[in-house]
């Protein structure tokens, strides 16, 4: 089974009342959420209210597609290296505290529609490999799975994601994670989604004492995609890592947005956010650091770079420091520019050809990021992407 | 070698270098002093075809080859090495890939075939090592935290390596300790041959103490004002610039 | 610590332009309304051109919503409950200052105005013909009481009066010019300003003329209950130079009271203007009473080829500031700068900064901003750089640091980077830090107390920016951050 929307946030609000009844979970969750997003609606799109998280980037165009909400997951886990226990939302439909639809409008629409998605749990103390969830998005299919990581005190989990598919479906995930004390979560997401698509992950992370998140994102697919990404810091000593490169072409649009909330002492986040442009493409980044009053000794560092590789391209950008407590170091730095004609030049005094030290220069552009990925093989996964990326480009 | 015809290169609309004459024949090295601002990086930058420049006249024929009219690779390609004054950070670069990149271009150029990463990496090492540099210069990125003597040293390192048949050396003596100081003439000697020539740009004697140089042209206002033998050299450190332009005006 | 709640006592009574001025004024009654609109005109003599001009404005501005989106929290503000036009009643414009009321020239001696031939040779110690002159209008509530020096700048053909007199004196120019930098429209502050404005300064600077002397205007709030709102309009015609100083006081009240100013800068070829502001409104007491609204609307155009707008502020008044000088950079090669130190205390609450459009081709700008955020306030920079297709080699550098004395106040930094040119570049750097423990402790280890150790830090912490200040300025905004600080370690 399954239907076909009518357009705009009244094709999904129609398509809830159809379903509700047989959604998984808590309807008066369902319920809430769809009152939000009546009022959030799609930014940009039917709704003509202006907001600032949304500044940069428009749903419009998803205003404006009919999709096909079908039953189907869209999604595989693959557990052969990992020891993380595994339950489908589909059959353990909890919404857990850290999202918030009634603020952030695609929070809304998962939170209504969501139908399933995989929740994994790791005890505490052990180390549960490498989780790999592979999405696929089809036709104009409409899937808002909704995702949940649990790590235990002191466990370790590397969960790869990446996200493919063909056609202009609509791809709009919320992932909730839990990292217990000392707990320490590596994710790396592969957007690689069609570029048809639409694609949007809304990630809230907690951290607790001494935990760390680690992140890392490879936007490449997408006609529009947005990555937000929501860290709290809750207990001291935790630490939050919030990386990722944006690589766009033809009239891609693809954001970047990203908050992270120092809320005890001596905690640490650290960010670098790559953005290599061609064609028409339009990145954007949006970064902010929030340090509540009883945050002291903070350490918070966000640095976000844009290389713009064509006249037609656009970055805008949109750092942000929020500052409480007074005995913090916190800092960020933007740069936005095209190839350095300096360096450019050095290299091709030593002989290598200009296309070449073009994209010497891009991937060296990309590796302050990319080196943050610890993984070595999924490391030098994400850089032949990254390579294959060029080289189409080139062609 | 290389015949500088009238060569007259501006920036923006400043003309910098204002009608050059200089030939440099095979097998020969021959210094290039003058005051500060003089010109003397900028003829450089011409010769190895950097385009914030303007060569508003002249001509600069290689090796019988028309060197104005090729892209910076292919200078490179044909032999022509710069030393910068100031060698530029490649943040994220890493200098062996880096050098790997540069010798392969080059020796597809004239078609050789390419070296594989371990073939290179013995060839550099081999380098380095004579050069007295530490291995890790190596694994790095290019010039990124090296000293000012290090990044000199990079240069050299790069020139040993691409073996070009004319070598532009800008003040690569300056910022470098003594023993450095050797290793660059060590390395500039090393690749004396009849096939190959060096442009040395200098403030010092103590260069060219060591390189011996044929001919020594003081360049001053975009214009080569005198130029001479070796003892040229230590009659300037003597007596600064003052008596050569008074005598040039 | 006890030395807090010493010194706290010490900038409680420490507004030391606080005074109230005892002079009859003629003052419209309260409220905003089409009539109040032809009162004002009418009290300045406008033409007919004028008055339709604020009445569209009026209209216009009761469409608009007083913007939500600075950090600034504030009771709503009754626009019904204020002054539109206060005067001292002797007659305006007087002809020389002798026949201005001696009670203002008091205030404005104890306002360390130098208002008089020989005290506007400003200092004392240097032998005053050595010093530069500097050319002063004084604005006061709603219309400016003296402007000197006219005569001598009138000989090289610059004008420098009152906007109102502008208005009647030289009506091609301020038609030609009002309004093409800040429309009507802009904002919701700019609208209402463009209704009610009573008087500013008015400079134009012929072509090739460099402005024998600094401008300088002094705005003093003194009735109750008035809002003021000035419009200050500057032309630099092709080859002009000015300097144009701005410094501002207001009486200490427990009411807030509302200042709304616009200036509009326009520069043509090879023009620069350099516009400098101390900016010392009253900030309210230590509970976060009374205090000024400063909700202004300053941008300049440079619209001609390598023409140069330069911003200088020192804030440190107000109970609220909510302002942007901006440069629009049209003009090839044109330059843009905005150097700012925003000090807030207390409840004081700052949201300012600066917004560089980069339309130009080379245009170049550059942004230094110095927040120092004590006591419970809070002190935002919010600066948008765009660079537009056009800008082809554009450059801008922006530099944004932020300090915090003690754990009551928050600092926070919001840069907008547009940019749709590749060759133009963007760089942008911002720092959040306390005051270094290390360098009061060697500070005080040489025998410095604490409270100098922290002048001593945050002059060299605010020196990029002071240092474009012309000198006199400079020793008196030196002066202010000591004062607005006092009181803040501990
Ligand atoms: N990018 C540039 N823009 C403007 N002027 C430049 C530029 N590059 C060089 N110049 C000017 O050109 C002149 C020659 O510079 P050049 O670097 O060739 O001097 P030099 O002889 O190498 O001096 P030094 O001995 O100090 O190295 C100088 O006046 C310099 O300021
Ligand atoms: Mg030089």
């Amino acid at each position: 089974m399954s239907i076909v929307q009518q357009t705009g946030a009244a094709g999904f609000l129609a398509c809830f009342e159809t379903l509700k009844d047989a959604l998984p979970g808590d309807p008066v969750v369902r319920e809430k959420a769809a009152a939000a997003f009546r009022l959030l609606g799609l930014p940009g799109g039917t709704s003509a209210r202006r907001s600032e998280a949304w500044k940069y980037t428009s749903l419009r165009p998803v205003a404006e597609t009919a999709f096909m909400t079908p039953v189907v997951s869209g999604f595989d886990v693959d557990l052969s290296a990992s020891t993380a226990s595994f339950s489908r939302f589909a059959e353990n439909p909890v919404f857990g505290p850290l999202p918030r639809p009634d603020r952030d409008p695609m929070v809304a629409l998962n939170t209504m529609l969501a139908e399933d998605g995989a929740i994994l749990r790791v005890p505490a103390g052990v180390d549960a490999g490498i989780v790999r969830i592979d999405s696929h998005g089809n036709g104009s299919h409409a899937l808002h799975p909704r995702h949940a990581v649990h790590l235990g005190p002191g466990a370790t989990l590397v969960l790869l994601e990446i996200a493919t598919g063909t056609g202009g479906y609509l791809h709009n995930a919320v992932t909730e994670i839990a990292i217990g004390a000392g707990a320490h979560l590596t994710h790396i997401r592969l957007q690689d989604e069609s570029r048809d698509a639409f694609h949007f992950a809304t990630i809230y992370a907690d951290v607790a004492e001494g935990g760390t998140y680690d992140g890392f994102s490879l936007v490449l697919g997408g006609r529009i995609a947005r990555t937000e990404i929501h860290v709290g810091l809750t207990g001291k000593n935790a630490v939050a890592h919030m990386n990722g490169a944006q690589l766009l072409t033809g009239t891609q649009h693809a954001d970047f947005s990203s908050i992270v909330r120092h809320a005890a002492p001596n905690c640490t986040s650290r960010q670098t956010v790559k953005n290599v442009l061609n064609g028409r493409s339009r990145g954007v980044f949006q970064g902010r650091i929030e340090v509540a009053r009883d945050a002291q000794k903070t350490d918070g560092y966000q640095m976000n770079q844009a290389l713009l590789l064509s006249p037609d391209a656009e970055i805008d950008s949109k750092p942000e420091l929020e500052i409480f407590a007074d005995d913090v170091k916190c800092s960020h730095g933007a740069t936005v520019g095209e190839l350095d004609a300096e360096q450019l030049f050095y290299l091709r005094s030593r002989g290598v050809p200009e296309n070449e030290a073009r994209a010497m220069l891009v991937r060296a552009f990309l590796t302050e990021a990319l080196d943050l990925v610890t993984n070595d093989a999924i490391r030098s996964m994400l850089g032949e992407k990254i390579d294959l990326w060029w080289e189409r480009q080139a062609a | 070698m290389l015949e500088i015809r009238g060569l007259a290169a501006s920036i923006g609309d400043k003309l910098i270098l204002r009608g050059i004459d200089l030939n440099v024949p095979d097998g020969e090295v021959h210094a290039i002093m003058g005051p500060n601002g003089s010109g003397k990086s900028t003829l450089g930058y011409v010769l190895s075809g950097r385009d914030d420049f303007t060569v508003t006249g002249g001509s600069v024929l290689y090796n019988g080859l028309d060197l104005l009219d090729m892209a910076p690779e292919a200078r490179a390609a044909a032999g022509v090495f710069l030393a910068f004054q100031a060698p530029i950070e490649l943040p994220g670069v890493n200098n062996a890939n880096f050098l790997r990149t540069a010798l392969n271009a080059i020796r597809r150029a004239h078609g050789e075939s390419e070296l594989d990463a371990v073939q290179f990496l013995k060839l550099a090492r081999a380098e380095t090592k004579r050069l007295a540099m530490p291995d890790d210069m190596l694994k790095r990125n290019v010039n990124v935290g090296f000293s000012g003597g290090e990044k000199k040293r990079n240069e050299v390192l790069q020139m040993a390596l691409l073996r070009p048949s004319l070598a532009i050396l800008d003040e690569t003596d300056s910022g470098l300790d003594i023993d450095a100081l050797k290793i660059v003439a060590d390395g500039v000697n090393a690749l004396r041959s009849p096939t190959f020539s060096a442009l040395v740009i200098t403030h010092h004697q103590r260069l060219l103490d060591h390189l011996v140089p044929n001919r020594v042209h003081v360049l001053a206002g975009g214009r080569i004002i005198r130029s001479g033998g070796p003892e040229l050299a230590r009659e300037l450190e003597k007596s600064g610039y003052a008596g050569v332009l008074a005598e040039a005006a | 610590m006890s030395t807090t709640t010493e010194a706290l006592d010490t900038i409680n009574s420490g507004y030391k332009w606080g005074f109230e001025t005892d002079i009859e004024m003629d003052l419209a009654p309260k409220g905003l309304n089409e009539d109040i609109i032809r009162l004002i005109s009418a009290r300045k003599e406008e033409p007919e051109w004028m008055l339709e001009g604020r009445l569209k404005a009026f209209s216009q501005w009761q469409k608009m919503a007083e913007p939500v989106w600075a950090r600034v929290d504030h009771p709503p503000i009754d626009y019904q409950d204020l002054h539109y036009y206060a005067a001292p009643k002797k007659k305006p414009g007087p002809k020389s200052l002798d026949e201005v009321d001696p009670e203002l020239l008091k205030m404005y001696e104890k306002l360390g105005i130098p208002l008089k031939e020989r005290a506007i040779l400003a200092g004392v110690e240097a032998d005053p013909d050595e010093r530069p002159q500097i050319a002063v209008d004084a604005v006061f509530d709603s219309v400016s009481v003296a402007t000197t020096f006219r005569e001598s700048l009138a000989k090289v053909g610059v004008i420098f009066c009152p906007i109102s007199e502008a208005v009647r004196d030289h009506p091609d120019l301020v038609r030609q010019y009002l309004g093409t930098v800040v429309p009507v429209a802009d904002n919701y502050f700019s609208a209402l300003n463009a209704a009610v404005f009573t008087d500013g300064s008015f400079c134009y600077i012929p072509k090739g003329v460099r402005c024998p002397m600094e401008l300088s205007t002094y705005f003093r709030i003194n009735a109750r209950n008035t809002g003021q709102f000035e419009r200050t309009l500057i032309i630099a015609e092709a080859g002009a130079h000015v300097s144009y100083l701005e410094g501002c006081t207001a009486p200490q009240r427990d009411e807030n009271q509302l200042h709304a100013a616009v200036v509009e800068l326009i520069a043509m070829d090879d023009a620069t203007i350099k516009y400098s502001t101390v900016q010392n409104w009253y900030p309210g007491d230590e509970n976060g009473r009374g205090g000024i609204y400063n909700f202004v609307t300053k941008r300049g155009a440079c619209r001609g080829a390598r023409s140069k707008i330069s911003w200088t502020q020192v804030e440190t008044g107000s109970a609220i500031t909510w302002k942007y000088p901006s440069c629009v950079l049209i003009g090839e090669d044109s330059v843009g700068e905005f150097y700012s130190v925003a000090v807030t205390t207390h409840h004081q609450q700052a949201d300012t900064g600066t917004k560089m459009i980069h339309i130009g081709k080379g245009s170049r700008s550059t942004i230094v901003s110095k927040g120092i955020s004590a006591g419970k306030s809070n002190n935002t920079y919010r600066g948008l750089v765009r660079m537009l297709p056009s800008a082809t080699g554009a450059r801008n550098h922006t530099q944004c640091d932020s300090l915090l004395i003690g754990d009551q106040c928050g600092a926070h930094t919001v840069p907008y980077i547009e940019s749709r040119n590749p060759s133009a570049k963007v760089e942008h750097e911002a720092t959040t830090s306390k005051i270094d423990e290390e360098k009061l402790f060697y500070c005080r280890q040489r025998g410095l107390s604490e409270e100098d150790a922290v002048n001593l830090i945050v002059n060299g912490f605010c020196k990029e920016v002071l240092k474009e200040l012309p000198m006199e300025f400079a020793v008196e905004a030196q002066k202010l951050l000591a004062v607005s600080l006092e009181g803040s370690v501990g």
